[in-house]
């Protein structure tokens, strides 16, 4: 069964139509790369998996289970936001870390809030704190931050604070993670050191759906590619496909302006 | 009377003035805080004309001198109702006062509060809601600290300029550090025709605004941990 079905997602904002049928679905384990040039909705689409943004029309299914049908009340929408929201998880171009935390609080700090509504929470704080706090060191190890666990994001790279992002984001063990054009945000010289540990988690068969620029990257790491044109899925296969052998001439266009470059 | 004898005399006075001072300093921090506060939050809300009504409020409060808001305050109830709600002595003075300076200091803050929450990334709002945060926390564990770094420097001005501000109230009779200072030009307790004691106040307000910068200092010293 498919771990995320997305079925029909359509979204304006005011006259304008950002997001027009999409539809998709993938298996678990798997990677999909969404490309497409600026403006094309990838960022819109991302945002709606993960509600920060109420499609006009679709469905999300995770895992079976609809968390999502635009056809219900907006109320239907808003209702267990929190908990709908914990199927994904979101990577974003910058960062987004929490300044006044370091990186294993900025890490641990979510997990520790949502532990408070454990029912045995009183009588187990410390025994929690614990082992999040473990937890938040492995992720972090995994990263190759484990120098770096108490610095402030301020003290940390651009690259270095995008890994503390992403162990951020899979402290809460979501289905899916989403990652919005993960390295836009850095110096060239520091985007292999963030697409490495993506890759690190592609090869332990992550669930990840990834917007990306780096084409060589998507086509390497990605299982699927969706190419976005103009709000519309214009193509989309096996990246080898995609990127060797496009069928449509968009995607050419497009893909023909990246080798330029 | 010699200058030496006159200066224990005068130091009492300006006491006794600068205590009322630092009264009406404490009770304008007091409530103009909370009420920018409630003032802000309703600037935020999504409720239009109660945003009207704020915005409105605080135009008229900081678009007119404190000293014409203290008048009409003082004066309003008496003359327009025929009832002097603030009754005559000096504690009716210094009610009228404290409120005239809740108002005016609560929209200064209002406007400050309202400019650093949302002054603070949405991008913050947004990393906490994908991790499952709640509103409330939100707030309270991501962004009030960031809030405070961020309006720490303008809330000082806003202080220390309130030290030197509650003078005005001076307007309306009110017995603090001025009015003490200047009874000696017309005459009190024996001394008459200096103007000394008057100048001399200004040592009490130097006094006052050195300390409050450097708590300040300190307290930005203590917030710059993070960027
Ligand atoms: N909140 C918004 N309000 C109005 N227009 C928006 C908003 N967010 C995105 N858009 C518009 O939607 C389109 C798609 O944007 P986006 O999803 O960010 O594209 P991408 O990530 O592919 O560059 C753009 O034309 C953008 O201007
Ligand atoms: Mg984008």
């Amino acid at each position: 069964m498919a771990i995320l079905e997305v079925e029909n997602i359509r979204k304006s904002f005011g006259s304008v139509l950002v997001l027009d049928d999409i539809s998709f679905s993938m298996e678990k384990g798997t990677v999909l790369s969404i490309i497409g040039s600026s403006g094309s909705g990838k960022t819109t689409l991302l945002r709606c998996l993960n509600f920060l943004e109420r499609p006009d029309t679709g469905i999300i299914r995770v895992n079976g289970e609809t968390l999502l049908d635009a056809s219900f009340p907006a109320r239907d929408f808003q209702r267990n936001i929190r908990l709908k929201r914990l199927h994904f998880g979101l990577v974003f171009q910058s960062f987004n870390l929490f300044p006044q935390y370091t990186a294993l609080e900025n890490v641990t700090l979510a997990e520790k809030l949502l532990a408070q509504e454990k029912p045995d929470w009183k009588e187990k704080k410390s025994e929690y704190h614990r082992a999040i706090e473990e937890h938040g060191r492995e992720l972090l190890a995994e990263m190759g931050l484990q120098d770096r666990m108490g610095n402030y994001p301020h003290q940390l790279s651009g690259g270095q604070c995008q890994r503390v992002a992403i162990a951020r984001a899979l402290a809460l063990n979501p289905d899916i993670l989403c990652f919005d054009e993960p390295t836009s945000a850095l110096d060239p010289e520091l985007t292999g050191e963030v697409l490495r540990v993506i890759r690190g988690l592609a090869e332990r068969h992550t669930t990840m759906i990834i917007v990306t620029h780096e084409m060589a990257f998507a086509r390497d790491v990605a299982d699927e590619v969706i190419f976005m044109d103009g709000g519309k899925i214009c193509e989309q296969g096996d990246p080898k496909e995609v990127f060797g052998n496009p069928k449509q001439e968009r995607t050419k266009q497009f893909l023909s302006r990246f080798s330029e470059t | 009377m010699s200058f030496s004898e006159q200066f224990p005399i005068v130091l009492g006075s300006l006491n006794t003035g600068f205590l009322q001072t630092l009264r009406l300093f404490f009770i304008t921090l007091l409530g103009a805080i909370p009420l920018g506060m409630v003032l802000a939050v309703g600037e935020m809300s999504s409720f239009k004309p109660l945003r009207a009504v704020i915005r409105t409020l605080v135009w008229i409060i900081r678009g007119s001198p404190l000293m014409i808001q203290l008048l009409i305050i003082f004066y309003f109830p008496g003359l327009v109702f025929q009832t002097p709600l603030w009754g005559g002595g000096e504690s009716g003075r210094f009610a009228a006062a404290a409120v005239a300076f809740v108002i005016n200091y609560a929209c200064y803050f209002c406007e400050i509060f309202r400019g650093g929450i949302q002054g603070i990334p949405v991008g913050q709002d947004e990393a906490g809601m994908v991790l499952g945060m709640k509103p409330a926390q939100i707030f309270f564990r991501i962004k009030l600290l960031q809030v405070v770094k961020a309006i720490l420097p303008p809330i000082s001005n806003e202080i220390i300029t309130l030290i030197k501000d509650t003078s005005l109230a001076r307007i309306i009779a009110l017995q603090e550090i001025i009015w003490a200072g200047q009874s000696f030009m017309k005459g009190s307790q024996g001394i008459s025709g200096a103007i000394w004691p008057l100048f001399f106040t200004g040592v009490y307000y130097l006094v006052a605004t050195g300390i409050l910068t450097i708590v300040f200092a300190k307290l930005e010293k203590k917030l710059s941990f993070f960027r």
